[in-house]
């Protein structure tokens, strides 16, 4: 069947337009192997029960029932049940987000108070109705402080998680951007390095807090020394960690993004997750993507609607902010709903349980034999690094076959970090688990 | 005495310096004005460069820079008030003031009664 109505005419005028000479060219462009493009060589297909069973089967090879101390962006919370509860009712549960206010005044009051929210857990002033991910969020930080800066030179420190470098570099390749990327110190993000190659001609600096290595830094004086340069700050925030930690907005961080799936959403392989962004009132109109305001209606009741449309580009077209015309409602939902239900001091609670489960595994692990410390009296939240005996991916392996997803292999992303291991510990996770994991990981050693 | 270009722009010469607004007509077309990103002092801009951008209910419009320059002051009341240029387009509803101009740029631009007729004539 023929979804896509283009006649043969048709095709050979856009193929005519951008000078080759048939569709097979396109493919083969983008890796296809040659040969594998007849559509006519696919099989018939499978009825419904097949296709059932054939995933079933294939769903069974994924390993769900692991203890999991796998962090590096992408946490293992607590999820009340009232989060599924509310967001699978029928009036939210759409992919498609309605904006009109006549029709869908509850949904728009829901992405308001998600907005609120965002803004005080980062401290920062406004924020938008979302983004796909972290990682596209701090990308879209980038092209607004590129848009208000107008230079076109920015800096990445490598302590930002490597999933969201490699994103902002596919982002940029054919885009006029200069990145810089600086690299880590032992788990720190090198300030120095930071401030003396933001120069006068960098739009801004991006890091990340807590790093991707866990550790905690003050940012306060570095901002500062980026803030004389004229070149702005942008920081990538673990939102959990908000909750006890000093906020980006007192470090004086000029956009702040960061992934929410911690906020309520369950671990899945690769989404929906959930992007946010948050910036200063001054900055508001640069900032990409929706945002919804509360104002009033005739008869003197709030009412939410969208606004500051100017920016975006059904109205601004080709000078739009950017191209983000829709949000991740549905999650931005369960972020919100999350975050009512375990209220702000359940946040605080949740924070300190990982804080402090977090330094009784690490003193588990450090009496481990051969397992060492990378730095010490490095402050960190709910994640940090060991250094193994072996490699770290090697080890991991082991690791599953007990029943643990022992952490995260640094030397994935890190060639000079093959034998550490960054692990994560949530409030999920019970004492007993930690001591299994500590026990298992010996064992694995010996 | 005022000159108008066709993107609706008033350029107005002051000694050595150039003033500049939007049109009365352009505030019209535009609506209730809401907000007005005004240019950073300081910026050489020249002729073409967006130098301003008006916002209203209806609209975003971008605002050119009539003369080359330097951006020598801008009218902060519109950062409170950017109503002021639909109730005073010509006079306090002016947008910035900029230095280091070449005078014999603007003598294409359309003079008072130019610019009547082109309304006219584009309408």
């Amino acid at each position: 069947m023929s979804y896509i109505a283009n006649t043969g005419e048709d095709r050979d005028l856009m193929l005519d337009k951008i000078g080759i000479d048939s569709i097979e060219h396109l493919w083969n462009a983008t890796g296809v192997p040659e040969g594998n493009t007849d559509f006519a060589s696919l099989s018939s297909g499978l009825s419904e029960y097949e296709v059932y069973t054939k995933l079933k089967k294939l769903s069974l090879q994924n390993s769900v029932e692991l203890i999991n101390f796998l962090g590096a962006g992408y946490y293992d919370h607590i999820i009340p049940a009232v989060v599924s509860a509310i967001t699978s009712r029928s009036e939210f549960y759409t992919a498609y987000t309605p904006y009109q206010p006549e029709a869908s005044q509850g949904t728009l009051q829901a992405i308001y108070e998600y907005q609120t929210a965002i803004c005080r857990l980062t401290g920062m002033e406004v924020a938008n109705a979302s983004m796909y991910d972290g990682g596209t969020a701090l990308f879209e930080a980038m092209m607004m402080a590129i848009r208000i800066t107008g230079k076109r030179k920015a800096v990445i420190s490598e302590a930002v998680s490597p999933i969201y470098r490699e994103i902002i570099k596919c982002y940029s390749t054919n885009l006029d951007i200069e990145l810089h990327e600086i690299p880590a110190g032992n788990l720190d993000s090198n300030h120095q390095n930071l401030i003396d190659i933001a120069g006068n001609d960098t739009a801004c600096i991006l890091v990340q807090y807590p790093n991707v290595f866990g550790s905690i830094e003050d940012w306060g004086n570095t901002v500062e020394q980026i803030h004389k340069k004229n070149t702005l700050a942008v920081c990538s925030v673990y939102p959990q960690a908000l909750s006890i930690l000093k906020t980006p907005a007192a470090m004086g961080f000029d956009i702040v993004t960061g992934e929410g799936q911690s906020l309520g959403l369950p671990l899945n392989f690769g989404g929906p997750y959930l992007g946010f962004m948050a910036t200063e009132k001054k900055l508001m109109r640069k900032m990409p993507g929706r945002i919804v305001g509360r104002t009033t209606e005739k008869n003197g009741g709030d009412a939410f609607v969208l606004t500051l449309q100017a920016r975006e580009q059904h109205i601004r077209r080709a000078r739009a902010m950017s191209n983000i015309c829709s949000n991740e409602n549905l999650c931005a939902l369960a972020a919100i709903v999350y975050l009512s239900s375990v209220g702000k001091q359940g946040m605080v609670r949740v924070g300190e349980l990982c804080a402090s489960k977090a330094v009784f595994a690490k003193n588990q692990i450090l009496q481990i034999e051969g397992i060492e410390e990378v730095e010490e009296n490095i402050p960190f939240f709910n994640e940090f690094v060991v250094s193994l005996p072996m490699d770290a991916s090697e080890f991991v392996g082991k690791m599953i076959n007990k029943g643990y997803a022992a952490g995260f292999p640094l030397g994935r992303y890190y060639k000079n970090r093959k034998k550490q291991l960054l692990i994560a510990v949530t409030e999920k996770r019970t004492k007993e688990e930690i001591k299994g994991l500590a026990n298992s990981m010996e064992a694995v050693l010996k | 005495m005022k000159k108008y270009t066709q993107d609706h722009e008033w350029v107005e010469i002051d000694g050595d310096i150039a003033i500049v607004g939007i049109s009365a007509h352009a505030a019209e077309e535009l609506g209730d004005i809401t907000f007005i990103e005004l240019p950073q002092i300081g910026k050489d801009v020249i002729v073409g460069d967006v130098i301003a951008v008006v916002e209203s209910v209806k609209t975003a419009s971008d605002v050119y820079a009539p003369i080359s320059g330097t951006v020598k002051e801008v009218n902060e009341e519109l950062e409170e008030s950017p109503g002021i240029v639909n109730s005073s387009p010509d006079k306090d509803g002016w947008i910035c003031k900029i230095d280091n101009i070449d005078i014999a740029e603007i003598e294409e631009l359309m003079t008072e009664s130019q610019y009547a007729e082109f309304l006219t004539e584009n309408n």
